[in-house]
Protein backbone atom coordinates (compact mmCIF):
# COMPACT_ATOMS: atom_id res chain seq x y z
CA UNK A 1 0.00 0.00 0.00
CA UNK A 2 2.60 2.64 1.23
CA UNK A 3 6.14 2.01 -0.51
CA UNK A 4 9.24 4.88 0.54
CA UNK A 5 12.30 4.80 -0.44
CA UNK A 6 15.80 6.44 0.52
CA UNK A 7 12.88 9.67 1.75
CA UNK A 8 15.26 12.14 2.49
CA UNK A 9 14.02 15.91 3.70
CA UNK A 10 17.26 18.79 4.33
CA UNK A 11 15.90 22.34 5.22
CA UNK A 12 19.03 24.46 4.56
CA UNK A 13 21.94 22.92 6.78
CA UNK A 14 19.19 20.81 8.94
CA UNK A 15 18.67 17.28 8.14
CA UNK A 16 14.72 16.19 9.40
CA UNK A 17 14.86 12.90 7.61
CA UNK A 18 18.01 11.30 6.42
CA UNK A 19 17.28 8.57 3.80
CA UNK A 20 14.87 6.17 5.18
CA UNK A 21 12.87 3.69 3.57
CA UNK A 22 10.25 1.51 4.64
CA UNK A 23 6.61 -0.56 3.69
CA UNK A 24 3.47 -0.60 4.75
CA UNK A 25 1.20 -3.14 3.67
CA UNK A 26 -2.95 -2.94 2.83
CA UNK A 27 -4.81 -2.99 6.26
CA UNK A 28 -1.99 -3.16 8.63
CA UNK A 29 -1.89 0.05 11.58
CA UNK A 30 1.92 0.78 10.97
CA UNK A 31 3.48 3.47 13.66
CA UNK A 32 6.24 5.67 13.75
CA UNK A 33 7.62 5.88 17.31
CA UNK A 34 10.15 8.82 18.40
CA UNK A 35 10.52 11.97 20.38
CA UNK A 36 9.49 15.84 19.09
CA UNK A 37 11.89 16.46 16.25
CA UNK A 38 12.66 12.68 15.41
CA UNK A 39 11.47 13.89 11.94
CA UNK A 40 8.00 12.24 12.21
CA UNK A 41 6.09 15.05 10.96
CA UNK A 42 8.46 15.53 8.38
CA UNK A 43 7.91 12.53 6.97
CA UNK A 44 4.05 12.15 6.93
CA UNK A 45 4.15 15.64 5.29
CA UNK A 46 5.93 14.27 2.69
CA UNK A 47 3.96 11.66 2.34
CA UNK A 48 0.80 13.63 1.97
CA UNK A 49 1.59 15.94 -0.36
CA UNK A 50 2.57 19.24 2.14
CA UNK A 51 6.01 19.13 2.04
CA UNK A 52 8.39 18.16 -1.07
CA UNK A 53 11.09 15.40 -0.59
CA UNK A 54 14.24 16.63 -1.32
CA UNK A 55 15.02 13.22 -2.70
CA UNK A 56 13.67 9.72 -2.80
CA UNK A 57 10.16 8.00 -3.56
CA UNK A 58 6.99 7.82 -2.50
CA UNK A 59 4.06 5.23 -3.66
CA UNK A 60 1.17 4.89 -2.33
CA UNK A 61 -1.64 2.55 -4.13
CA UNK A 62 1.17 2.88 -6.74
CA UNK A 63 0.73 6.33 -7.10
CA UNK A 64 3.65 8.91 -7.22
CA UNK A 65 2.87 11.08 -4.57
CA UNK A 66 5.95 13.31 -6.10
CA UNK A 67 4.28 13.06 -9.53
CA UNK A 68 0.28 12.73 -8.65
CA UNK A 69 -0.20 14.31 -5.96
CA UNK A 70 -3.62 15.35 -6.15
CA UNK A 71 -4.74 11.99 -7.21
CA UNK A 72 -2.48 10.16 -4.13
CA UNK A 73 -5.20 12.46 -2.39
CA UNK A 74 -8.15 11.60 -2.76
CA UNK A 75 -7.46 8.42 -1.41
CA UNK A 76 -5.75 9.54 1.78
CA UNK A 77 -7.94 11.01 4.52
CA UNK A 78 -5.27 13.20 6.66
CA UNK A 79 -5.56 14.06 10.52
CA UNK A 80 -3.29 16.58 11.06
CA UNK A 81 -1.20 16.83 14.40
CA UNK A 82 -3.64 20.10 15.19
CA UNK A 83 -7.41 19.62 15.28
CA UNK A 84 -7.75 22.21 12.29
CA UNK A 85 -11.27 22.30 11.30
CA UNK A 86 -13.44 25.60 11.03
CA UNK A 87 -13.83 27.74 14.22
CA UNK A 88 -17.01 29.36 12.52
CA UNK A 89 -18.70 26.22 11.95
CA UNK A 90 -20.67 23.86 13.79
CA UNK A 91 -19.73 20.11 13.92
CA UNK A 92 -22.29 18.86 10.97
CA UNK A 93 -21.17 21.67 8.75
CA UNK A 94 -17.68 21.00 9.78
CA UNK A 95 -17.45 17.51 8.30
CA UNK A 96 -20.24 18.10 5.40
CA UNK A 97 -17.80 21.32 4.10
CA UNK A 98 -14.55 18.52 4.32
CA UNK A 99 -16.86 15.83 2.04
CA UNK A 100 -17.94 18.79 -0.39
CA UNK A 101 -13.94 19.21 -0.85
CA UNK A 102 -13.48 15.84 -2.20
CA UNK A 103 -16.45 16.40 -4.54
CA UNK A 104 -19.36 14.72 -2.58
CA UNK A 105 -22.96 15.47 -3.57
CA UNK A 106 -24.76 17.16 -0.58
CA UNK A 107 -27.40 14.22 -0.25
CA UNK A 108 -24.20 12.10 0.63
CA UNK A 109 -22.23 14.12 2.63
CA UNK A 110 -25.25 14.76 4.81
CA UNK A 111 -25.88 11.17 5.24
CA UNK A 112 -21.98 10.50 5.89
CA UNK A 113 -22.13 13.35 8.31
CA UNK A 114 -24.70 12.38 10.36
CA UNK A 115 -23.62 8.71 10.08
CA UNK A 116 -20.01 9.60 11.72
CA UNK A 117 -21.05 12.11 14.23
CA UNK A 118 -23.08 9.27 16.00
CA UNK A 119 -20.19 6.89 15.37
CA UNK A 120 -18.31 9.00 17.46
CA UNK A 121 -20.24 10.29 19.93
CA UNK A 122 -20.80 13.59 18.84
CA UNK A 123 -24.73 13.55 17.81
CA UNK A 124 -26.02 15.86 20.39
CA UNK A 125 -22.72 18.21 19.18
CA UNK A 126 -23.25 18.52 15.98
CA UNK A 127 -25.12 22.11 15.62
CA UNK A 128 -22.25 23.51 18.28
CA UNK A 129 -19.48 25.87 16.94
CA UNK A 130 -16.28 24.13 16.51
CA UNK A 131 -14.86 26.55 19.43
CA UNK A 132 -17.29 25.00 21.79
CA UNK A 133 -16.06 21.56 21.61
CA UNK A 134 -13.72 20.38 24.47
CA UNK A 135 -9.80 19.38 23.08
CA UNK A 136 -10.97 15.58 22.91
CA UNK A 137 -14.17 16.30 21.08
CA UNK A 138 -12.39 18.59 18.87
CA UNK A 139 -10.14 15.81 17.84
CA UNK A 140 -12.22 13.58 17.40
CA UNK A 141 -14.40 15.31 14.97
CA UNK A 142 -10.84 15.70 13.22
CA UNK A 143 -10.89 12.47 12.64
CA UNK A 144 -14.18 12.34 11.90
CA UNK A 145 -13.51 14.56 8.99
CA UNK A 146 -10.76 12.73 7.78
CA UNK A 147 -12.69 9.32 7.11
CA UNK A 148 -15.75 11.27 5.58
CA UNK A 149 -14.82 10.64 2.02
CA UNK A 150 -13.99 6.79 2.88
CA UNK A 151 -10.22 6.69 2.44
CA UNK A 152 -8.42 3.72 1.85
CA UNK A 153 -5.50 5.12 3.91
CA UNK A 154 -5.83 6.84 6.97
CA UNK A 155 -2.85 8.97 8.29
CA UNK A 156 -2.77 9.84 11.77
CA UNK A 157 -0.23 12.74 13.24
CA UNK A 158 -0.27 12.39 16.97
CA UNK A 159 -3.95 11.30 17.06
CA UNK A 160 -4.41 11.15 21.01
CA UNK A 161 -1.96 14.05 21.96
CA UNK A 162 -3.10 16.70 24.65
CA UNK A 163 -6.96 14.82 25.09
CA UNK A 164 -8.22 13.00 27.85
CA UNK A 165 -8.18 9.41 29.00
CA UNK A 166 -11.49 8.79 27.87
CA UNK A 167 -11.59 10.33 24.56
CA UNK A 168 -8.44 8.54 23.58
CA UNK A 169 -9.49 5.08 24.39
CA UNK A 170 -12.61 5.64 21.99
CA UNK A 171 -10.17 6.53 19.47
CA UNK A 172 -7.89 3.96 19.68
CA UNK A 173 -10.73 1.57 19.74
CA UNK A 174 -11.91 3.80 16.06
CA UNK A 175 -8.47 3.25 14.69
CA UNK A 176 -8.82 -0.77 15.39
CA UNK A 177 -12.11 -1.03 14.13
CA UNK A 178 -10.86 0.87 10.88
CA UNK A 179 -8.46 -2.00 10.50
CA UNK A 180 -10.91 -4.56 10.48
CA UNK A 181 -12.73 -2.80 7.78
CA UNK A 182 -9.69 -2.81 5.26
CA UNK A 183 -8.74 0.75 6.02
CA UNK A 184 -4.57 0.74 6.43
CA UNK A 185 -3.46 3.09 8.84
CA UNK A 186 0.10 5.24 9.39
CA UNK A 187 0.08 7.08 12.46
CA UNK A 188 3.00 8.85 14.59
CA UNK A 189 3.28 8.70 18.39
CA UNK A 190 5.73 9.49 21.32
CA UNK A 191 3.15 7.65 23.10
CA UNK A 192 4.93 4.39 23.70
CA UNK A 193 1.98 2.08 25.12
CA UNK A 194 -0.37 3.31 22.54
CA UNK A 195 1.97 2.20 19.63
CA UNK A 196 2.19 -1.03 21.76
CA UNK A 197 -1.52 -1.40 21.64
CA UNK A 198 -2.59 -0.49 18.11
CA UNK A 199 0.01 -0.96 15.72
CA UNK A 200 0.84 -4.41 14.18
CA UNK A 201 4.31 -2.83 13.62
CA UNK A 202 6.01 -0.21 14.24
CA UNK A 203 9.57 1.88 13.53
CA UNK A 204 11.46 3.54 15.72
CA UNK A 205 12.77 6.83 14.68
CA UNK A 206 15.48 9.36 15.95
CA UNK A 207 17.11 11.79 14.36
CA UNK A 208 15.34 11.17 11.21
CA UNK A 209 16.62 7.82 11.00
CA UNK A 210 14.46 4.03 11.34
CA UNK A 211 16.79 2.40 13.88
CA UNK A 212 14.25 -0.79 13.75
CA UNK A 213 11.19 -1.81 12.66
CA UNK A 214 9.17 -4.76 12.84
CA UNK A 215 6.09 -6.25 15.16
CA UNK A 216 6.10 -5.54 18.87
CA UNK A 217 7.19 -9.08 19.13
CA UNK A 218 10.20 -8.90 16.81
CA UNK A 219 11.62 -5.65 18.06
CA UNK A 220 11.46 -7.40 22.51
CA UNK A 221 13.47 -10.12 20.65
CA UNK A 222 15.93 -7.94 18.69
CA UNK A 223 17.45 -7.18 22.11
CA UNK A 224 16.41 -9.86 24.28
CA UNK A 225 18.97 -12.39 24.78
CA UNK A 226 18.20 -15.32 27.18
CA UNK A 227 15.83 -16.20 29.29
CA UNK A 228 15.31 -14.33 33.04
CA UNK A 229 13.02 -15.63 35.50
CA UNK A 230 11.77 -14.53 38.86
CA UNK A 231 10.74 -16.86 41.52
CA UNK A 232 9.10 -15.02 44.32
CA UNK A 233 10.28 -17.80 47.51
CA UNK A 234 8.86 -18.59 51.03
CA UNK A 235 12.41 -17.03 52.64
CA UNK A 236 15.70 -15.80 52.13
CA UNK A 237 17.86 -18.24 49.86
CA UNK A 238 20.82 -16.59 51.59
CA UNK A 239 24.32 -18.92 49.90
CA UNK A 240 22.88 -20.42 47.60
CA UNK A 241 24.10 -19.09 44.49
CA UNK A 242 27.34 -21.38 44.03
CA UNK A 243 25.45 -24.07 44.16
CA UNK A 244 22.27 -23.00 41.85
CA UNK A 245 24.90 -22.43 39.54
CA UNK A 246 26.91 -25.01 39.15
CA UNK A 247 23.55 -27.59 39.24
CA UNK A 248 21.96 -25.76 36.97
CA UNK A 249 24.89 -25.15 34.19
CA UNK A 250 24.87 -21.81 32.06
CA UNK A 251 22.91 -19.86 34.58
CA UNK A 252 23.41 -17.26 36.33
CA UNK A 253 21.81 -16.41 39.98
CA UNK A 254 21.16 -13.14 41.78
CA UNK A 255 19.59 -13.82 45.34
CA UNK A 256 18.36 -10.84 46.84
CA UNK A 257 16.60 -10.23 50.39
CA UNK A 258 13.08 -9.66 49.44
CA UNK A 259 12.74 -13.26 49.70
CA UNK A 260 13.07 -13.46 45.71
CA UNK A 261 15.35 -15.13 43.08
CA UNK A 262 16.64 -14.06 39.26
CA UNK A 263 17.45 -16.75 37.07
CA UNK A 264 19.30 -16.20 33.82
CA UNK A 265 20.52 -18.43 31.21
CA UNK A 266 21.14 -18.43 27.35
CA UNK A 267 18.76 -21.57 27.08
CA UNK A 268 15.19 -22.12 28.35
CA UNK A 269 15.50 -22.38 32.54
CA UNK A 270 13.35 -25.78 33.20
CA UNK A 271 11.14 -24.96 36.71
CA UNK A 272 10.38 -28.12 38.20
CA UNK A 273 14.52 -28.93 38.69
CA UNK A 274 14.87 -25.79 40.28
CA UNK A 275 12.05 -25.85 42.51
CA UNK A 276 12.79 -29.03 43.74
CA UNK A 277 16.03 -27.88 44.19
CA UNK A 278 14.50 -25.13 46.15
CA UNK A 279 12.13 -27.71 47.72
CA UNK A 280 15.24 -29.52 49.36
CA UNK A 281 16.39 -26.70 50.52
CA UNK A 282 13.44 -26.23 52.75
CA UNK A 283 12.26 -23.49 50.53
CA UNK A 284 8.98 -23.33 48.73
CA UNK A 285 8.45 -21.63 45.31
CA UNK A 286 5.15 -19.58 45.57
CA UNK A 287 5.53 -17.77 42.14
CA UNK A 288 7.78 -17.91 38.93
CA UNK A 289 7.60 -15.40 36.19
CA UNK A 290 9.40 -15.20 32.94
CA UNK A 291 10.80 -11.50 32.79
CA UNK A 292 10.65 -9.78 29.24
CA UNK A 293 11.67 -6.51 28.21
CA UNK A 294 8.97 -3.95 28.07
CA UNK A 295 8.90 -1.88 24.27
CA UNK A 296 9.92 0.79 26.10
CA UNK A 297 13.15 -0.60 27.53
CA UNK A 298 13.82 -1.49 23.79
CA UNK A 299 13.07 1.50 22.37
CA UNK A 300 16.05 3.07 25.01
CA UNK A 301 17.87 0.37 24.06
CA UNK A 302 17.66 0.62 20.32
CA UNK A 303 17.31 4.70 19.84
CA UNK A 304 19.74 5.37 23.12
CA UNK A 305 16.83 7.71 24.26
CA UNK A 306 15.92 7.84 27.40
CA UNK A 307 12.24 7.10 27.77
CA UNK A 308 12.25 10.05 29.75
CA UNK A 309 12.02 12.50 26.73
CA UNK A 310 8.81 10.20 25.42
CA UNK A 311 7.23 11.36 28.64
CA UNK A 312 8.62 15.36 28.74
CA UNK A 313 6.50 15.00 25.19
CA UNK A 314 4.02 13.63 27.05
CA UNK A 315 3.77 16.78 29.01
CA UNK A 316 4.72 19.46 26.70
CA UNK A 317 1.35 17.25 24.50
CA UNK A 318 -0.74 18.18 28.07
CA UNK A 319 -2.13 14.39 27.50
CA UNK A 320 -4.16 14.76 31.06
CA UNK B 1 -17.75 17.87 -10.64
CA UNK B 2 -15.31 17.69 -7.88
CA UNK B 3 -13.70 20.72 -8.73
CA UNK B 4 -17.01 22.52 -9.44
CA UNK B 5 -18.44 21.19 -6.01
CA UNK B 6 -15.41 21.88 -3.95
CA UNK B 7 -14.91 25.51 -5.57
CA UNK B 8 -18.83 25.93 -4.62
CA UNK B 9 -18.15 24.90 -1.52
CA UNK B 10 -15.32 27.06 -0.84
CA UNK B 11 -17.55 30.27 -1.76
CA UNK B 12 -19.74 29.40 0.03
CA UNK B 13 -18.15 28.73 3.18
CA UNK B 14 -16.36 31.75 2.98
CA UNK B 15 -19.44 34.38 2.41
CA UNK B 16 -20.68 32.28 5.28
CA UNK B 17 -18.08 32.52 7.51
CA UNK B 18 -16.73 36.14 6.96
CA UNK B 19 -18.33 38.10 4.49
CA UNK B 20 -21.70 38.15 5.33
CA UNK B 21 -20.35 38.56 9.52
CA UNK B 22 -21.49 41.87 10.31
CA UNK B 23 -18.62 43.50 11.43
CA UNK B 24 -17.38 42.77 7.70
CA UNK B 25 -20.53 44.13 6.11
CA UNK B 26 -20.72 47.58 8.37
CA UNK B 27 -17.21 47.92 7.44
CA UNK B 28 -17.77 47.21 3.64
CA UNK B 29 -20.95 50.00 3.87
CA UNK B 30 -19.34 52.43 6.39
CA UNK B 31 -16.12 52.68 4.64
CA UNK B 32 -17.04 53.71 1.17
CA UNK B 33 -19.68 56.13 2.91
CA UNK B 34 -17.55 57.93 4.99
CA UNK B 35 -15.13 58.34 2.43
CA UNK B 36 -18.10 59.44 0.13
CA UNK B 37 -19.39 61.95 2.58
CA UNK B 38 -16.05 63.10 3.36
CA UNK B 39 -15.09 64.15 -0.10
CA UNK B 40 -18.51 66.05 -0.33
CA UNK B 41 -17.64 68.25 2.22
CA UNK B 42 -13.98 68.91 1.43
CA UNK B 43 -15.44 70.03 -1.98
CA UNK B 44 -19.26 71.18 -1.77
CA UNK B 45 -19.17 73.00 -5.07
CA UNK B 46 -17.68 69.86 -7.30
CA UNK B 47 -19.63 67.53 -9.11
CA UNK B 48 -20.78 64.42 -7.38
CA UNK B 49 -19.71 62.56 -10.94
CA UNK B 50 -16.43 63.66 -11.40
CA UNK B 51 -15.45 61.99 -7.79
CA UNK B 52 -17.59 58.86 -8.02
CA UNK B 53 -14.89 56.92 -10.12
CA UNK B 54 -12.14 57.35 -7.63
CA UNK B 55 -14.55 56.29 -4.70
CA UNK B 56 -15.42 53.16 -6.20
CA UNK B 57 -11.97 52.13 -7.16
CA UNK B 58 -10.59 53.18 -3.60
CA UNK B 59 -13.74 50.96 -2.09
CA UNK B 60 -13.09 47.95 -4.30
CA UNK B 61 -9.44 48.05 -3.58
CA UNK B 62 -9.84 48.36 0.35
CA UNK B 63 -12.34 46.25 0.56
CA UNK B 64 -11.14 42.99 -1.82
CA UNK B 65 -6.88 43.48 -0.56
CA UNK B 66 -7.95 44.03 3.04
CA UNK B 67 -10.64 40.77 3.39
CA UNK B 68 -8.42 37.94 1.28
CA UNK B 69 -5.57 38.75 2.96
CA UNK B 70 -6.48 38.77 6.63
CA UNK B 71 -9.21 36.03 5.76
CA UNK B 72 -6.32 33.34 4.33
CA UNK B 73 -3.59 34.46 6.80
CA UNK B 74 -6.08 33.65 9.82
CA UNK B 75 -6.76 30.64 8.30
CA UNK B 76 -3.29 29.97 7.78
CA UNK B 77 -2.35 30.63 11.16
CA UNK B 78 -5.94 28.18 12.59
CA UNK B 79 -4.04 25.37 10.39
CA UNK B 80 -7.73 25.52 8.53
CA UNK B 81 -6.13 26.39 5.31
CA UNK B 82 -3.97 22.90 4.74
CA UNK B 83 -7.68 21.20 4.28
CA UNK B 84 -7.77 23.30 1.05
CA UNK B 85 -4.01 22.32 0.29
CA UNK B 86 -4.69 19.01 1.00
CA UNK B 87 -7.48 18.07 -0.44
CA UNK B 88 -7.96 16.95 -4.19
CA UNK B 89 -8.45 19.92 -6.21
CA UNK B 90 -5.43 21.77 -8.38
CA UNK B 91 -4.12 25.09 -6.76
CA UNK B 92 -5.81 26.98 -9.82
CA UNK B 93 -9.38 25.81 -8.23
CA UNK B 94 -8.36 26.98 -4.87
CA UNK B 95 -7.24 30.55 -5.96
CA UNK B 96 -10.58 31.26 -7.81
CA UNK B 97 -12.69 29.57 -5.25
CA UNK B 98 -10.94 31.81 -2.46
CA UNK B 99 -11.12 34.90 -4.67
CA UNK B 100 -14.77 34.47 -5.68
CA UNK B 101 -15.96 35.71 -2.43
CA UNK B 102 -13.73 38.72 -2.24
CA UNK B 103 -14.51 39.72 -5.70
CA UNK B 104 -18.23 39.66 -4.75
CA UNK B 105 -17.41 41.82 -1.53
CA UNK B 106 -15.16 43.86 -3.79
CA UNK B 107 -18.19 44.64 -6.04
CA UNK B 108 -20.78 44.77 -3.30
CA UNK B 109 -17.99 48.04 -1.80
CA UNK B 110 -17.97 49.74 -5.04
CA UNK B 111 -22.06 50.13 -5.41
CA UNK B 112 -21.76 51.57 -2.40
CA UNK B 113 -20.70 55.16 -3.16
CA UNK B 114 -22.53 54.64 -6.66
CA UNK B 115 -26.24 54.48 -4.11
CA UNK B 116 -25.38 57.06 -1.86
CA UNK B 117 -24.56 59.45 -5.04
CA UNK B 118 -28.02 58.54 -6.51
CA UNK B 119 -29.25 60.33 -3.85
CA UNK B 120 -27.61 64.04 -5.15
CA UNK B 121 -27.40 63.26 -8.92
CA UNK B 122 -28.87 61.89 -11.54
CA UNK B 123 -27.25 59.02 -12.71
CA UNK B 124 -29.00 57.69 -16.02
CA UNK B 125 -25.65 59.02 -18.04
CA UNK B 126 -23.42 56.85 -16.14
CA UNK B 127 -22.44 53.66 -18.92
CA UNK B 128 -23.05 50.53 -16.08
CA UNK B 129 -22.69 48.61 -18.93
CA UNK B 130 -18.88 49.31 -18.36
CA UNK B 131 -18.88 49.62 -15.21
CA UNK B 132 -20.21 46.57 -14.20
CA UNK B 133 -17.34 44.76 -15.97
CA UNK B 134 -14.76 46.83 -14.84
CA UNK B 135 -15.52 46.98 -11.36
CA UNK B 136 -15.19 43.05 -11.70
CA UNK B 137 -12.15 43.55 -13.36
CA UNK B 138 -10.37 45.76 -10.78
CA UNK B 139 -11.58 43.78 -8.04
CA UNK B 140 -9.87 40.23 -9.32
CA UNK B 141 -6.85 41.95 -9.69
CA UNK B 142 -6.89 43.99 -6.44
CA UNK B 143 -8.02 40.07 -5.20
CA UNK B 144 -4.98 38.76 -6.52
CA UNK B 145 -2.46 41.40 -4.85
CA UNK B 146 -4.53 40.98 -1.78
CA UNK B 147 -3.55 37.12 -1.95
CA UNK B 148 0.35 37.66 -3.03
CA UNK B 149 0.11 39.63 0.22
CA UNK B 150 -1.55 36.99 1.91
CA UNK B 151 1.28 34.38 0.32
CA UNK B 152 4.21 36.52 2.58
CA UNK B 153 1.94 37.39 5.52
CA UNK B 154 2.34 34.97 8.44
CA UNK B 155 0.43 36.77 10.69
CA UNK B 156 -2.89 38.95 10.49
CA UNK B 157 -1.53 42.20 11.59
CA UNK B 158 1.48 41.46 8.84
CA UNK B 159 -1.10 41.31 6.43
CA UNK B 160 -2.92 44.74 7.44
CA UNK B 161 0.49 46.48 7.22
CA UNK B 162 1.72 44.90 3.44
CA UNK B 163 -1.75 45.81 2.62
CA UNK B 164 -1.49 49.25 3.95
CA UNK B 165 1.85 49.50 2.40
CA UNK B 166 0.48 48.93 -1.47
CA UNK B 167 -2.96 50.60 -0.53
CA UNK B 168 -2.18 54.11 0.12
CA UNK B 169 0.24 54.79 -2.04
CA UNK B 170 -2.00 53.40 -4.73
CA UNK B 171 -4.89 56.03 -3.57
CA UNK B 172 -2.14 58.65 -5.17
CA UNK B 173 -0.42 57.15 -7.84
CA UNK B 174 -3.77 55.74 -9.66
CA UNK B 175 -5.12 59.17 -10.59
CA UNK B 176 -8.58 58.57 -8.24
CA UNK B 177 -8.78 61.65 -6.96
CA UNK B 178 -5.02 63.75 -8.17
CA UNK B 179 -4.89 63.43 -12.21
CA UNK B 180 -1.73 61.58 -13.09
CA UNK B 181 -0.67 64.37 -15.00
CA UNK B 182 -0.50 66.05 -12.30
CA UNK B 183 1.78 64.15 -10.73
CA UNK B 184 5.66 64.89 -10.24
CA UNK B 185 7.32 63.37 -14.17
CA UNK B 186 9.60 61.05 -11.94
CA UNK B 187 6.15 59.05 -10.55
CA UNK B 188 3.97 58.58 -13.79
CA UNK B 189 5.44 55.41 -14.66
CA UNK B 190 4.84 53.90 -11.47
CA UNK B 191 1.09 54.75 -12.09
CA UNK B 192 1.24 53.07 -15.30
CA UNK B 193 2.81 50.24 -13.12
CA UNK B 194 -0.37 49.34 -11.16
CA UNK B 195 -3.73 47.77 -12.17
CA UNK B 196 -5.89 50.41 -10.45
CA UNK B 197 -4.72 53.18 -13.19
CA UNK B 198 -6.45 51.08 -16.01
CA UNK B 199 -9.07 50.00 -14.03
CA UNK B 200 -10.10 54.22 -12.41
CA UNK B 201 -9.52 55.28 -16.12
CA UNK B 202 -11.69 53.40 -17.95
CA UNK B 203 -15.00 53.97 -14.40
CA UNK B 204 -13.91 58.09 -15.22
CA UNK B 205 -15.14 57.20 -18.81
CA UNK B 206 -17.91 55.41 -17.76
CA UNK B 207 -19.18 58.05 -15.20
CA UNK B 208 -18.05 61.52 -17.14
CA UNK B 209 -17.66 60.15 -20.63
CA UNK B 210 -13.85 61.33 -20.43
CA UNK B 211 -10.93 58.73 -20.86
CA UNK B 212 -7.35 59.51 -20.95
CA UNK B 213 -6.19 55.83 -21.90
CA UNK B 214 -8.11 53.81 -24.54
CA UNK B 215 -10.93 51.31 -22.95
CA UNK B 216 -9.72 48.77 -25.20
CA UNK B 217 -5.73 49.22 -24.00
CA UNK B 218 -6.88 49.80 -20.19
CA UNK B 219 -9.53 46.60 -20.10
CA UNK B 220 -6.33 44.69 -21.96
CA UNK B 221 -3.78 45.73 -19.40
CA UNK B 222 -7.09 44.76 -16.78
CA UNK B 223 -6.54 41.19 -17.84
CA UNK B 224 -2.73 41.23 -18.20
CA UNK B 225 -2.10 42.15 -14.95
CA UNK B 226 -4.87 39.82 -13.21
CA UNK B 227 -3.08 36.60 -15.02
CA UNK B 228 0.13 37.72 -14.26
CA UNK B 229 -0.98 38.13 -10.46
CA UNK B 230 -2.44 34.87 -10.89
CA UNK B 231 0.44 33.34 -12.20
CA UNK B 232 2.87 34.67 -9.36
CA UNK B 233 0.05 33.56 -6.71
CA UNK B 234 0.02 29.99 -7.74
CA UNK B 235 3.95 29.92 -8.15
CA UNK B 236 4.11 31.46 -4.57
CA UNK B 237 1.68 29.06 -3.22
CA UNK B 238 3.80 25.94 -4.56
CA UNK B 239 6.70 27.59 -2.99
CA UNK B 240 6.38 29.30 -0.29
CA UNK B 241 3.10 26.86 1.21
CA UNK B 242 3.99 23.69 0.02
CA UNK B 243 7.86 23.21 1.43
Amino acid sequence: MINVTNLRKTYGDFTAVNNISFEVQKGEIFGFLGPNGAGKTSTINMMIGLSRPTAGEIFINGIDVRKQTKKAQSIMGIVADESNLYNEMDGFENLCFCAALYGMEKDEREVKARHLLEEFGLKDAAKRSFKAYSKGMKRKLTIAAALIHSPEILFLDEPTTGIDVESSRQIRKRIKALKEQGTTVFLTTHYIEEAERLCDRIAFIAKGQIVASGTVTELMDSVSHGHVIRFVTSKFAENLTAELQSNFEGSIATIQSDNTMIMKSEERIPLLPVMNFLHDKGIDVYEATELRPSLEDVFVKLTGIESSVLKRDEKKGGRK
Amino acid sequence: MRSRIAFWNILKKDIKNYYLKPPNISWGIIFPLSWTLMQLIRSPGENVLKLLPGLMAMSVLFGTTSMLAVTITFERSGRSFERLLLAPISINVLVLAKIAGTVLFGIFNAFVPIIFASFFKDLRGVNFGIILPTVFMIAVSSALMGLLIAVSAKQVFEAQTFSNFFRFPMLFLCGLFVPISDLPVFLRPISYLLPLTYGADILKGAVTGVNTLSPTLSFGMLILFSVVLFLISRHNINRKWIL
